[in-house]
């Protein structure tokens, strides 16, 4: 039997069960369209890639984490100085996480400005923002699990909010906590979230989310509406959009790899309950926002608590943003609908104002 | 799909290809395989000293289980007073293996393997003698290592 037919016969194997063809075929006539916009059509990708690297990296360090009080930091101290790479696997998967949030935001800012939540992907538009809320659950849990002072400070702040809402907030502080305070039971809690629950719903929310862009295409700019088709340029999705999306992929990793040589994670002391918060204290960077505009709240407003209505503020911006597909009815599919992309660029600017002033004024 | 072309380039540009997919792969792979290789902690080699107890405390004619690093050793003080200690792996399959007093065999339950007090194996399946711990014995203490 000649070598090359070896591949080959497995090829027809497989595409008799599972009709690979179809699925080339597929590929060989999906196009992107190409315009100036084109740029960001990588970021969803990128973040794509980057939660590939989570689970890698996660699976591996799984290998050598012990969750609990006495064993999660020593567990860390292990896999960072002892384990060969373990460092590296660590520095990894922390900074590849913080990647991961800021892209899922350009990808999500690009999206809103591109228009290209419009009719018919208001799903994959409301399926990218459950992505989002995960995503954020992810960084929250995951920032808890060395159980080191900076980490079970951040918790503490953290889940204290929400027992600021009246009548459930205790309940909910308590569910949150596993207890009345952050302790071991919280580690746990927050261990099965980050490993357990949330990578189930996360790939369910993801799979749904991708198989919409592959059912409706990538979105097209929005000034081609009334374009003669020959005037749309395009480029085949395999292999050029693919190859060049691998480009992006690579550089993402490279940028990994230098911050995590260059700007190691610190372990930092271990978290120790009975001591008081250290100076600066203060959340990652992404919730920096929300942090930073709490602290301008005055402790009450009229009859409510200051904390509480700022969250209320938050949630009901989220939920106003989630929907937006339903109320930017502006112009249909081609106009420029200017308030709705103002109203982006005030939240854009909002959110850097806040997270710039949290770190100057802290 | 480029129509025609210079087979040259086009042969260049796959051999940069896959060559560059190549070292990607290995500059992952090293790293991973070399973490999932535990490193040593040196309880698992069990090269340290371990006490064994008061050698008054172990009655003649009898045995008890130790830890060694993280495996079980079986410390036995013979009817002649001499005490002798082994890893307590029997060579068979792994079991521990346990000092029976009334045959002074040491016995391993699993497939019924018996060895003698010098750990040599008499019967049964275990091919091979137990490994023999080095005994010394200071102020009633006795401790236990690894022979060198
Ligand atoms: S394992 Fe000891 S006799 Fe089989």
């Amino acid at each position: 039997m000649p070598l090359r037919s070896v591949p080959e016969k497995a090829y027809r194997w497989l595409d008799e069960r599972m009709g690979l063809e179809d699925i080339f075929a597929f590929l060989r006539h999906k196009e992107v369209p190409q315009s100036s916009s084109s740029i960001w059509y990588y970021f969803g990708g990128v973040s794509l890639f980057l939660f590939l690297v989570q689970v890698t990296t996660g699976i591996l360090l799984l290998m050598y984490y012990r969750p609990g009080t006495a064993s999660s930091y020593e567990s860390l101290q292990f896999i960072v100085s002892k384990v060969n790479f373990g460092w590296l696997v660590r520095d990894i998967h922390s900074w590849s996480a913080n990647l991961m949030v800021l892209c899922v935001m350009i990808h999500m800012f690009s999206v809103f400005f591109l228009k290209s939540y419009r009719k018919p992907r208001e799903l994959t538009w409301m399926s990218g923002m459950l992505l989002l809320v995960l995503v954020l659950t992810f960084g929250f849990s995951g920032y808890l699990l060395p159980w080191n002072q900076l980490a079970f400070f951040a918790t503490k702040v953290g889940t204290d909010m929400t027992g600021s809402v009246p009548l459930i907030g205790d309940y909910v502080l308590k569910v949150v906590r596993g207890g009345q305070d952050v302790t071991g039971a919280t580690l746990s809690r927050f261990f099965g979230l980050h490993v357990a629950v949330l990578p189930g719903i996360f790939t369910l929310v993801l799979s749904f989310h991708l198989f919409l862009l592959q059912r409706q295409g990538m979105s097209q700019p929005v000034d081609w509406e009334d374009l003669p088709p020959e005037r749309k340029p395009v480029m085949p999705f395999f292999p050029n959009f693919v190859l060049r999306e691998f480009i992006f992929w690579m550089c993402a990793l490279a940028v990994i790899n230098a911050l995590a040589v260059f700007f190691p994670w610190e372990l930092g002391i271990k978290a120790d309950p009975f001591a008081s918060a250290p100076a600066g204290i203060r959340p990652e960077w992404y919730f920096m926002f929300m942090f930073q505009s709490l602290k301008f709240l005055p402790a009450h407003v009229g009859p409510l608590e200051g904390e509480f209505l700022g969250l209320m503020l938050f949630n009901l911006a989220g939920v106003v943003w989630f929907f937006l597909p339903f109320w930017d009815r502006s112009g249909g599919r081609g106009g420029t609908a200017r308030l709705v992309t103002w109203l982006g660029v005030f939240v854009v600017v909002y959110i850097l104002v806040m997270t710039v002033l949290g770190y100057l004024l802290s | 799909m480029p129509e025609s072309g210079d087979k040259g380039r086009r042969r260049f540009l796959n051999f940069v290809l896959g060559a560059g997919s190549l070292t990607f792969l290995s500059a992952v792979t090293y790293p991973v395989l070399k973490y999932l290789t535990p490193p040593d902690t040196g309880a698992e080699s069990g090269n340290e000293t371990v006490s064994a107890g008061k050698v008054n405390d172990l009655a003649l004619n009898s045995g008890k289980i130790v830890k060694f690093g993280n495996q079980p050793a079986i410390v036995i003080r013979r009817q002649d007073n001499e005490v002798k200690a082994f890893l307590a792996v029997c060579t068979h399959l792994g079991c521990t293996v346990q000092y029976m007093p009334a045959d002074r065999v040491i016995w391993c339950a699993c497939h019924n393997g018996k060895y003698d007090l010098n750990g040599i194996n008499i019967s049964g399946p275990p091919p091979r003698p137990l490994t023999p711990l080095k005994v010394n014995i200071q102020n009633d203490e006795i401790f236990i290592s690894r022979e060198a």
